[in-house]
């Protein structure tokens, strides 16, 4: 039943392209198959809604791997959002979406109705979604399941806020991602990744974030040697 | 779509870098991003690139009546456009005061500065003159749309070419591109502006702020100039009050970009001219590399194969035995070295005196090509090499002894600028106390 999509794995699909399953045997087992971002179900036919890779992880995952800078709010993911107004019970957040998403100022941990957490408009918060459809407003949280942070929440002092593309960031959150790993060895940072595409920077010194700001974008269309080559220019020139 | 705020981190960490004379994109207080000048393939089409932010500008005309105030005078026309293709927050069709205060600097910038020769403009008085139209579409926008604009509209305005007119007692004709060649109008001086913007109340100065410098800036100051150093239009926005000497600074600063920016747009102008002279290629619309969609789809197509073998041995025996190749070496024109084919090396033997002034020729040409095929590499070096330090070098293509004296000019002008710094902030410390 995967063979049709077996055979398009890493090659480039646009959106429209079809995968079609009328044509199996009606006695062929029955299998399930999950769709990813960038593929949706139309019937007894598999859509392509996004242009990029198509990807395949074992047993059953497929997705498309897409270049783009616009976010579109998903249930479950994390992002790097900007409060801009308080309104009653809860805060606005920007998160680069089409709409701005909810984040009820409940939803930190330790907070009571007495107890209200201090944030400012303007901070940066990392929340992940509860709520996030199409037809409804996009609702965040800052405390997992069990009422714990879990490293969400108001963040960000100083430090640098940037763009880049959501296939960077994929890249950057992929666990022992290998630009991390080389970013790792020049000097010591801390950042936050927000699936929207949103990256927080801190370094030592302001040059040094700046440094690792200009990496990063620079990285977005880079081969594995050239970037090597420049971050190895870059740690012989730093300090 | 609603503009992205801007985080109190972002504000902060900006602020804090401008105080440590440090900016986003690694460049220096007074340094420009690349600039970078395309043509269309049409007259009076240009594309500028200002590192990110990218306007277009293509200029039109028109045969209308004149105004009655001025019946020998042409009439020239500009119009600025922000479409929400440059950024989301624009809206298009709808008139925002960021939108009309561009506008009209631009066209205090052009019109009233008389940088067109309006007169020349004029058919028949008082009943028929070329009427001028400037449409500038701003196609991405990061930051200082302003300059960007104004290099584009002067650089289209002296692209430009309108048709020739023929008068014979009471008719006017229009020639077409073909009949006669078309004439470009007389310009007469090339205003550019260059912006400055300023932070902590004017303690801090950058020149060609990106957007999110803009953001946080405190006021901006707006100086168009052209190369003879005559300032044609100024313009102080934000609510800032400015000293006198910082001012006068600021229009040093503009006259050492302005003679920059002019030499960049006449050479491209130039580099323009001639490639459209040979009949080369030429206009952003060749420039682009050619991308094609790869479909998935190919098509199989069938191959005769049964008696395969027994027509190429008919067309073996009827084919006659080729000639034999007699190696004559038989050199093209002096000068022209060919290696292989069974032909004499002729290189760096007696004629190395007239082979000498041919490479040179050849030199010249290629030169020509790398300054043209320079500005879009350009574009692309910047992305890579924006961490490294200024980028001025990369921004004007120009020879390597006016560089240095424009690096010069601009360590004067920093030497200058530390003493007036410091002598403002003990002012402000006296008025403390």
């Amino acid at each position: 039943m995967f063979d049709s999509f077996k055979h398009k794995v890493g090659e480039v699909v646009l959106p429209g392209d079809v995968f079609s399953f009328a044509s199996l045997a009606p006695d062929s087992r029955v299998e399930k198959l999950i769709c990813g971002p960038g593929l949706r179900r139309n019937g007894d036919e598999v859509l392509v809604c996004k242009s990029g890779v198509l990807r395949h992880k074992p047993p059953n995952l497929f997705w498309v791997d897409s270049q783009q800078r616009r976010y579109v709010p998903a249930k479950g993911e994390s992002v790097i959002g900007i409060v801009t107004t308080k309104v009653g019970d809860t805060f606005k957040v920007d998160v680069g979406g089409s709409e701005q998403a909810s984040l009820s100022y409940l939803a930190f941990e330790g907070a009571t109705k007495r107890n209200r957490p201090n944030v400012q408009v303007g901070d940066l918060v990392y929340a992940q979604f509860i709520i996030a459809n199409k037809d409804m407003e996009p609702e965040l949280v800052c405390i997992d399941s069990c009422g714990r942070a879990n490293g969400m929440g108001v963040f960000g002092t100083d430090g640098l806020l940037f763009r880049v593309s959501l296939g960077l960031v994929r890249r950057l959150l992929v666990p022992q991602s290998e630009i991390v790993k080389d970013l790792e060895r020049l000097f010591p940072f801390e950042m936050v990744v927000g699936m929207n595409g949103r990256v927080w920077v801190r370094a030592r010194t302001t040059q040094q974030t700046l440094i690792v700001a200009n990496l990063l974008e620079s990285c977005e269309n880079m081969t594995a040697e050239q970037r090597k080559a420049l971050f190895l220019r870059v740690a012989g020139g730093c300090p | 779509m609603k503009e992205t705020p801007l985080s109190n981190c972002e504000r902060q960490f900006l602020l804090k870098a401008i105080e440590e004379k440090k900016r986003l994109d690694g460049r220096q207080t007074y340094d420009y991003r690349n600039i970078k000048i395309t043509f269309g393939t049409d007259y009076g089409c240009c594309i500028v690139d200002i590192g990110k932010t990218r306007v277009l500008a293509q200029v039109s005309c028109e045969l209308v009546a004149p105004k009655d105030s001025r019946p020998t005078e042409g009439i020239l026309f500009f119009n600025l456009e922000l479409s929400s293709m440059a950024s989301p927050a624009f809206e298009s069709n709808r008139q925002s005061e960021l939108l009309v205060k561009l506008n009209r600097l631009l066209e205090r910038c052009l019109r009233n500065s008389k940088c067109i020769d309006t007169e020349s403009l004029c058919v028949v008085a008082g009943e028929k003159v070329w009427q001028i139209r400037v449409d500038i579409h701003v196609l991405n926008h990061d930051g200082n749309i302003m300059d960007a604009a104004s290099i584009a509209a002067i650089t289209a305005l002296s692209h430009f070419r309108r048709p020739d007119v023929g008068i014979q007692g009471e008719e006017v004709t229009v020639y077409a591109l073909e009949e006669r060649d078309p004439i470009p109008l007389s310009v007469y001086h090339m205003p550019i502006c260059v912006s400055f913007s300023f932070f902590q109340q004017g303690t801090y100065l950058l020149v060609d702020p990106c957007e999110r410098e803009e953001r946080v800036m405190d006021g901006l100051l707006v100086i168009a100039m052209n190369k003879h150093r005559e300032i044609c239009c100024i313009q102080s926005s934000g609510g800032i009050m400015l000293l006198k000497e910082q001012v006068l600074r600021c229009s040093k600063i503009a006259s050492v970009k302005v003679t920059e920016i002019t030499e960049l747009i006449n050479k491209a102008l130039e580099n323009d001219r001639k490639v459209r002279k040979d009949g080369g290629k030429f206009g952003f619309a060749e420039s682009m590399p050619k991308e094609r969609i790869t479909a998935l789809k190919t098509e199989v197509a069938p191959v005769e194969m049964t008696d395969i073998e027994e027509k190429a041995k008919e067309i073996i025996c009827r084919t006659e035995a080729p000639s034999e190749v007699v190696s004559s070496p038989v050199v093209c024109a002096p000068g022209t070295g060919q290696v292989g084919e069974g032909l004499q090396n002729s290189w760096g033997l007696e004629e190395v005196d007239a082979l000498e002034d041919d490479v040179g020729e050849e030199r010249e040409e290629q030169d020509m090509r790398e300054q043209l095929e320079e500005e879009s590499r350009n574009a692309e070096k910047g992305d890579v090499v924006v961490i490294s330090d200024s980028e001025e070098e990369d921004v004007v293509i120009l020879h390597e002894g006016t560089q240095v004296k424009h690096v010069k000019k601009q360590s004067v002008d920093s030497q200058q600028l530390a003493p007036s710094t410091a002598k403002r902030r003990r002012r402000r410390k006296k008025q403390v106390i």
